[in-house]
Formats: C-alpha cells, sequence, structure tokens
C-alpha cells in the first residue's frame, strides 16, 4: 500500500513537473509579432526592390522607393486575396494572379482590383524597419 | 528624412481635406433635393394634380437634376413658366412647343448637352459628346431611319425626374443598368420585330460579373454599358471582343495573344474570348471548362488524338491535382484547429497555395501546358509542406493525448492509493479503539 | 498556535528522523497538534465540506499557473494577444498551462458558489460563524474580480467588447458611476491603459487581498470547528452515542486529497481535450460582433439587465437593475446578521430565499444561453 501510495504520488508529482519544467525552457523563436513587426533591417533592401513579411497572420509588403524611402502595405490584393508584389522594372506594386497594380501609396490604379490595399506606417528604429499598423485613421 | 516626413504627412492631411469636401458635396445636393428649394412655377401647380403621361407631381420634379440646377419646364417644353394663366402659359407667342416628338428628343436635349460652353457652368468633366455618340449606336441610327420604337434620351435617363447617373436612384447607375436596359431588350414582343435574342438580362443576372456587382457591391464591375457603350450603344463585333474583355482581364488578353488559339480562332472567325465564355452568361469558370470531360469546352473543337486534345488533358489534370492537394491539405489543418492547434503559420502558407492555383488558372489562356504546370508544381511544393504541418499538428495532439492518459493513470494510482490508506487506517484505528 | 517554543533543545520520540529533527528545531509536533486534534463530523451531507477545501486548492492551482504565465505573459495592447499566442503556440507546455489557469478559474467559481449555496443551506453561517461567512462573501466577490479582470487579460475580440459593456455597467450609477467608470478603465474608454490596470488587479492587488482573507477565513474555520447541519445536530443530540466523528489529520486530509487529485484530473482532461480557445485579435475599430456575452457566471446579471424596460415609472431600468444586484447582494453578505437565531423562524424563510437565489441564476444564465 505505502509502496502504491508513495510511488503513486511521486510519479503524478513527475507528470505535474515535467511539462512545468519544460514550460520554463524558453522556445527558439521569441518574436512575437502584433501591431507593429520588425519586417527588415536597415540595408537589407536594396533601392527600388520589395519583401513580403509576416504582419500578424497575414502578409504584409515592404517596398523601398528607389529614393530610398520605405513603404509598407497589405500583401493581400483585395480582388481575389492573392499576394502581391513589387515590380521593380514599373515602380509599381503587382498582382501575379490577374495583372493588378497599386501605386506606392497602396492605391488600385489597374486591373481588376476594387480597393486599395491597406497602408501601414514605417518607421527606422536604430537597426530595425518597423512596420505598424496606422490608428484611427 | 523627419521633414519628408513631415511633408507627406501635410499631404495627405490634404488630400483628406479634399476628399472630405467631395463627400460633402453631394451631400449638400442631397440636401437641397430633401427640402426643395425649386423655383415654383405655374406648370406644376396645374399639372400635379393631372394623371400621367402629362402629369407631374411636385416631389417628382423636384427630383430632378435640372430643377434643382435651376432650369423649369419651359426649358425644354417652352412657354412661359411665370405667367399664371394656362392660355399665357402655353400660347405659341410665348414659345410654347408642347411635347417633344420622340425624333426630336436627342436634338432637343442636346442643344445644351453638346454645348461645352454652356455645360461648363453647370458641370465643366461632363461629356458633350452624347449625340455624336448616339448618332453611331444601333438606337440612333434607327430612329435617324424614322423607327421611334428605338431608346431615346429619355428611355433610359426617364424624364421630369432625371437624376444624376451618380445617384443610386438613378436609371442609369450602375447598379440599375442592366435593368433599364433589359425594360425593352427582354420583351420579346417589342423586340420580335428586330430578329434579336432577348434572354441577355436573364444571361447577365446569371453571371459573375451580375455577381461582384450586385452581391460584392463592387460598382466597377462591368454591367451592359461597359461592354457596349452607353450612349453609342452596340454590339462590339467579332474582332473588338478581347479588347472590350482586355479593358479589365489585361493579363488572360495577353496570354491568348501568345497562345496558337489567336490564329486559329482568327482564321475560323471565332470572336476570342466569347467562344469559350459566352458572351451575357459568363458563368465563374471551373476546372471541368478546361480538359476532355462532358463538360469540358475544350473538346468542341479537339477530339481524342489530336495535340490540342492531349495538352488540355494535361493542364486539367494539374489544376485538378493542385485543387485536391490543397483540399486535403486544408481539411487536415482544419481538423488540427478543430482539436485546438494552433495552425496559424501554416494557414498563411496555405494562401499562397490558393495564389498558385488563381494563377495557373490564369496562366492556362496561354494554353500552353508546361507554363501552367509550372505555376501549378509551385503550388504543390506549398501543399505538400502545409499537409506535412497539418500532420504535425494531428501528432502534436495524440502526444498530448498520451501525456494525458500517463498523467491520468499517475492520479489513478494516487487515488487507489489513498483509499487503500484510508481503510488500512480506520480499520485499525476502529480495531484499536472499540 | 500551541505554547511558544522554548528556547532549549528539546527531545522528540518521533520515529521519523527527518520528522524528529524538525521537531527538535521548532516543535513541529506541537504545530500539528491543533490539526490531529480537529475532527470533522461524519454523516449524511459530508460531503458538502470538501467544496471548500477544493475551491482552496484551486485558487493554489491558479497562483502557480498564473506565476507560470507571468513569465511569458506581456501587459500591453500591442503584444497582449501574441503572447499569449505564443504561449500557446512556441512555448512547450505553454497550451496547457494557460488551458488548466482558464478552466481552473472558471471551475472554481463554480465551486466558490456550490461551497457559498452549501453553506447557506445548512446553516453553516449563522452564529458564531458570521466572520466566517463575511470573509467568505468577500472572497466570492474578489473571484468574480479575479473573473472579470483576467478575461481581458488576452486582449481579443470576445473580451474587449465583454469588458466594454461590463465596465459600462457600473458606470450607470449616479455620482459614483462616471469616475468609477473612469478609474476602472483607466480612461474614458477601454484601452491599452485598460489592460494594464486589470493586469495589475489581476496579479497583484486581487491575489493579496485574497491570500490574506483566505488564511483569515481558514483560521477562522479552525478556531470555531467544522459546523453540524442543525437536522443531523438534533439527531445527535437525542440519540448521544450516534454521534460520529473522524480526525481531521490524516482521515478527512486522505479524503480531501483524493478530492484534489480528482480535480487534477479533471483539469488535465479538460484542458488537454478543450484547450481554451484564443478568439481573434480585439480591434476597437471593428463593430461588435453578434452574441457578446459576458462569462458564464455573469449571464444571469447581464440578461436581467437586459430584460428590464428601459424606463421604470421615473427612473432609468439599468439603474434599478444595478441597484436591485447591489442591495441583494448587500443582504447577501450580511444574511447572518439579519437571519438571527440559528433554529428560529426566520431560518425558514432564508432558506427559501436561497433556493429562490439559486433557481433565479440558474434560470436567468439557461435563458441568457437559449436568448439571442
Amino acid at each position: 500500500m505505502q509502496v502504491l501510495l508513495g510511488g503513486g504520488l511521486l510519479a503524478s508529482a513527475v507528470s505535474f513537473l515535467y511539462p512545468v519544467w519544460r514550460y520554463l525552457v524558453p522556445p527558439v523563436a521569441t518574436d512575437l509579432g502584433g501591431d507593429s513587426v520588425v519586417a527588415a533591417k536597415v540595408g537589407e533592401l536594396k533601392a527600388n526592390s520589395g519583401k513580403i513579411f509576416r504582419f500578424g497572420s497575414r502578409p504584409g509588403l515592404l517596398v523601398r522607393t528607389a529614393d530610398g524611402e520605405y513603404r509598407a502595405m497589405s500583401a493581400i490584393c483585395t480582388h481575389l486575396n492573392c499576394t502581391v508584389q513589387y515590380r521593380s522594372d514599373v515602380r509599381e506594386v503587382w498582382c501575379a494572379c490577374h495583372n493588378g497594380f497599386y501605386d506606392l501609396n497602396g492605391r488600385n490604379i489597374a486591373g481588376p482590383p476594387p480597393r486599395p490595399l491597406e497602408s501601414y506606417a514605417v518607421h527606422v528604429n536604430g537597426d530595425d524597419v518597423v512596420v505598424s499598423r496606422r490608428r484611427g485613421t | 528624412m523627419a521633414g519628408a516626413l513631415k511633408m507627406k504627412l501635410t499631404r495627405q492631411l490634404l488630400s483628406l481635406t479634399v476628399a472630405a469636401g467631395c463627400l460633402l458635396l453631394p451631400a449638400t445636393l442631397w440636401s437641397a433635393e430633401a427640402r426643395p428649394q425649386v423655383a415654383k412655377s405655374s406648370c406644376v401647380e396645374c399639372h400635379s394634380a393631372f394623371p400621367p403621361p402629362t402629369g407631374v407631381s411636385e416631389a417628382q420634379w423636384a427630383a430632378d437634376i435640372h430643377a434643382q440646377k435651376g432650369l423649369s419646364c419651359a426649358s425644354c417644353h417652352g412657354g412661359d413658366a411665370k405667367d399664371p394663366s394656362p392660355e399665357g402659359a402655353m400660347s405659341k407667342k410665348a414659345g410654347f412647343r408642347g411635347k417633344p416628338k420622340r425624333t426630336e428628343i436627342p436634338a432637343l436635349c442636346a442643344k445644351c448637352h453638346a454645348d461645352g460652353a454652356y455645360m461648363r457652368q453647370y458641370n465643366p468633366s461632363l461629356r458633350t459628346d452624347q449625340l455624336a455618340q448616339y448618332r453611331t449606336s444601333v438606337h440612333g441610327k434607327r430612329l435617324a431611319q424614322g423607327d421611334t420604337k428605338v431608346a431615346v434620351c429619355i428611355d433610359c435617363h426617364s424624364v421630369h425626374g432625371i437624376r444624376s447617373a451618380k445617384d443610386t436612384r438613378s436609371t442609369v447607375n450602375p447598379l440599375n443598368v442592366a435593368s433599364t436596359c433589359s425594360r425593352c431588350h427582354s420583351d420579346a414582343n417589342y423586340m420580335k420585330d428586330y430578329k434579336i435574342k432577348t434572354d441577355q438580362f436573364a444571361g447577365y443576372s446569371a453571371s459573375v460579373h451580375h455577381e461582384a456587382m450586385v452581391v460584392r457591391g463592387d460598382l466597377s464591375a462591368p454591367t451592359c454599358t461597359t461592354c457596349h457603350g452607353n450612349h453609342g450603344a452596340a454590339p462590339p463585333g467579332v474582332a473588338s471582343v478581347e479588347n472590350v474583355c482586355s479593358t479589365c482581364h489585361v493579363f488572360q488578353a495577353q496570354l491568348f495573344d501568345t497562345s496558337p488559339h489567336k490564329a486559329a480562332f482568327a482564321a475560323m472567325g471565332a470572336a476570342s474570348c466569347i467562344t469559350c465564355h459566352s458572351n451575357h452568361r459568363i458563368v465563374h469558370p471551373t476546372d471541368k471548362f478546361v480538359g476532355t470531360g462532358n463538360e469540358a469546352i475544350c473538346t468542341n473543337c479537339h477530339a481524342a488524338g489530336d495535340p490540342g486534345f492531349a495538352a488540355a488533358g494535361r493542364i486539367h489534370d494539374d489544376l485538378v491535382k493542385l485543387d485536391e492537394a490543397l483540399k486535403r491539405s486544408a481539411e487536415v489543418l482544419d481538423k488540427a484547429e478543430r482539436s485546438g492547434m494552433e495552425v496559424s503559420q501554416a494557414r498563411l502558407e496555405e494562401a499562397q497555395g490558393r495564389d498558385s492555383l488563381t494563377k495557373a488558372r490564369v496562366t492556362l489562356h496561354s494554353f500552353q501546358p508546361d507554363k501552367v504546370e509550372q505555376d501549378t508544381q509551385a503550388g504543390m511544393k506549398i501543399a505538400a509542406k502545409t499537409y506535412q504541418a497539418g500532420l504535425q499538428a494531428l501528432a502534436e495532439r495524440d502526444y498530448r493525448r498520451k501525456g494525458l492518459g500517463l498523467t491520468l493513470i499517475t492520479i489513478l494510482v494516487v487515488l487507489a492509493g489513498l483509499r487503500l490508506y484510508i481503510r488500512q487506517t480506520e480499520s485499525k484505528n476502529q480495531s484499536g479503539g472499540s | 498556535m500551541g505554547s511558544a517554543p522554548e528556547a532549549a533543545p528539546r527531545s522528540s520520540t518521533h520515529r521519523n528522523p527527518l520528522v524528529r529533527w524538525l521537531d527538535e528545531r521548532f516543535g513541529w509536533e506541537d504545530l500539528l497538534a491543533p490539526l490531529r486534534h480537529k475532527t470533522v463530523p461524519v454523516h449524511k451531507l459530508s460531503y458538502w465540506y470538501f467544496l471548500g477545501g477544493i475551491t482552496l486548492f484551486l485558487f493554489i492551482i491558479q497562483v502557480l499557473t498564473g506565476i507560470l504565465l507571468l513569465l511569458y505573459y506581456r501587459a500591453s495592447a500591442n503584444e497582449a494577444f501574441e503572447s499569449v499566442q505564443y504561449i500557446m503556440t512556441q512555448v512547450q507546455f505553454g497550451w496547457l498551462v494557460r488551458s488548466i489557469h482558464s478552466w481552473s478559474a472558471n471551475l472554481m467559481i463554480f465551486t466558490a458558489f456550490a461551497h457559498m449555496f452549501s453553506v447557506l443551506f445548512l446553516r453553516a453561517y449563522t452564529k458564531p460563524r458570521e466572520l466566517t461567512w463575511l470573509t467568505g462573501m468577500v472572497l466570492l466577490f474578489l473571484a468574480l474580480g479575479f473573473g472579470f479582470s483576467g478575461y481581458l487579460l488576452p486582449w481579443n475580440t470576445l473580451a474587449f467588447f465583454a469588458t466594454k459593456v461590463g465596465t459600462e455597467i457600473p458606470g450607470q450609477i449616479p455620482v459614483i458611476g462616471k469616475p468609477l467608470l473612469i478609474f476602472l478603465r483607466g480612461g474614458e474608454e477601454v484601452t491599452g491603459a485598460t489592460l494594464t490596470r486589470f493586469f495589475g488587479f489581476h496579479v497583484a492587488l486581487l491575489p493579496g487581498i485574497t491570500t490574506l482573507l483566505i488564511a483569515a477565513h481558514i483560521l477562522l474555520i479552525q478556531r470555531l470547528g467544522m459546523s453540524v447541519p442543525p437536522s443531523q445536530e438534533a439527531a445527535w443530540k437525542a440519540l448521544p452515542p450516534s454521534k460520529r466523528e473522524m480526525p481531521f489529520f490524516p482521515n478527512f486530509f486522505a479524503r480531501e486529497l483524493m478530492a484534489w487529485y480528482i480535480a487534477l484530473g479533471v483539469l488535465g482532461l479538460l484542458a488537454a481535450l478543450y484547450p481554451w480557445e484564443l478568439g481573434s485579435k480585439a480591434d476597437p475599430f471593428v463593430p461588435a460582433p453578434a452574441g457578446i456575452r459576458p462569462e458564464w457566471y455573469f449571464v444571469f446579471m447581464f440578461q436581467t439587465l437586459k430584460l428590464i424596460p428601459a424606463k421604470v415609472g421615473p427612473i432609468d431600468g439599468e439603474l434599478l437593475g444595478i441597484l436591485g444586484f447591489g442591495v441583494v447582494g448587500l443582504i447577501w453578505v450580511l444574511l447572518p446578521f439579519l437571519g438571527g437565531d440559528r433554529y428560529g423562524r426566520r431560518q425558514v424563510f432564508i432558506r427559501g430565499l436561497g433556493v429562490f437565489a439559486l433557481a433565479y441564476m440558474l434560470g436567468m444564465t439557461v435563458y441568457g444561453y437559449l436568448a439571442k
């Protein structure tokens, strides 16, 4: 009886403490994401190029214009939810699915997209290019 | 940098103010309409009591954009709207014209609407070529030949209550154009002399374009006038179909131009897009359109043994394969999500897989299986990855359940131990106590 | 408790060397003595005695898992949702810790309510146990405060709007309503400031007060012993040899431990099979989704407020409801002082009141879930 009780108590304690111990080990990925996210490092993007980054659970598009300015917007095409990309040859944002075009402010300028892309605010913080959702506009 | 940012901000603020102004403008028109401030005229006093067609109610006239801009009955009908007596108001001396003949109406409207200098006072951006356009239309040509059954200005724009096309209540607002056209074009009795079909409206109502306009509320979606023209309304003609469609579907047209179908269709005298997609009843295409099955359009021309038949089969198989792979992955992810697992990263990637499928469905307009396969292969890779992620999530779920099972076993062992302990100590106590 | 420890080394006769060592240092056995002498009456209603213990156990679970959650949680509008998502997806066994915390919180509120009603119906709250009842009632309100403040912390849409509605309610009280609302929200609106505030309440203010009150509550129970229901008491008085008791330690304690282990098993089962949902991140600029409802333990109040007409005579309906609940709450807290004698006539009335309250709460909760 004592073996049963003692062994049981010990085993259950182990089964309670094991998850706790594993919980205490910090995971490798430490970036949480959020309303603002580090989309790129300064210098990562050449002028006149773009990159897709993860913004919460959706893709975002960070563009560095030919003048070196940063622009960011949602990368989900307003037509049929494809992921858009930056076209350095025409210097516009392009959706490959149905040839929709947006300007660098996210406005739909050609092709089927019915609405502009949501544009995000960008600021450079030290070495990070930080993109955040615009509030209350 | 900071200066540039500030500049940008100011610019944005400015554009915002302008936008707000533009928004307010119709609102002021609206309020003007809500409280009719239309000049009183002696005409409406009597005519509001008449039954149609000579009856014009005060509310109807007040809604008319011409009334709101300060025009009077006399602007079209002549006469003197200020004279209180019917005889005076409608005297020949005052230039009273009465009801204009149908054949005269386009020219009557054009008196102002074709006059750039005059129209600039009211709406500088409004076009003034409506009459010229009308004369090129089937309606205009027939009217010139003396056919008074065809549409003139007032048939589409209504009369005595003409609203701006931007007003959603206007008969020529994009939302209402199709039903306005259908008033004549769906009336088999009315159209029987013209020997043209009357199923256009029914077809359009079942089309993707109608769905985009009405269900999704996308006012840029096409309606009758987008393809046929409005004042110059006429069928586009076989050679122009591709030009018309490609104003929106640019990519498909470009791909089509590089495809073997371009020359083949031209040789057959078949119009490009509508040969496969039809004209008015343009339904949402499915992967069955292409291929060699019963519903496949390709088999109208291609038969087993010719290379086009094989290509169609290949394109169809590639699309279906990717579609099924994506569905399988979605199913696994759904299952994992339902059991409380977090799979948002896989979901994000899955969306890109669906992109590839959408893209492949566009690429097929090149009718080159290799090009389509490039797109579907990219999608297949993603689908395989997300499927794996789903399986992993399910494995994690099973791992949790096993862990739970083990813990429950230890808990049961403890409970059994405690039970025994209680029984033992209490039987000891009782035997010792009593 | 017990006598003051002696400065001189003392001898202990305990057979376990560790206990003997402890006993010789600070009189371990003396410390345990009251527990050994404490007895628990044994009768057919004894099972209700477990509820308080289970509630205490669930509270301990809350403290432990709460501390674990604090390692990764970040209390800001920008990061709260993401940090909980991070706990649920990236941190090993994070899903387990958070799910247990959420499930245990709900079970704790449930057992606390059950404990309150069992004490009411067994007439355990009457003289001399007025203070135990008083501390218990305050603890119950604190538990509701824990629930309300903790609900917002993941910063998801449902919680955001439930908090908006929930803080609106005290805002209706005349004179103090508005300042109270601003105090709760940390401003006019539910914002990141509210989150910070609720976080503070949830992890510092409430746990501190609760721990002190639990200590007082247990101390009072320790001093007064277990209450025996009047019917049982009468039976035992009539026939003294039929009176049965068991020592608290180890007999009752072993049973309580069994109850705790069962509770642990249930928690594990719930957490593994039904991990607590996360929902979607709160966005103040989207319209409130349909079917906004508070946590289940607030539904009966929520539903009542919805049913009261906008105006009752000259008074605002909502205000009337809030004042009504306030008055009822106050009466409930003061029950031992209003009820008079343990065997008096008024007890029948109070029992009826209790049955009515229980039926009302159950009925309104069910109605709240069935009605749209």
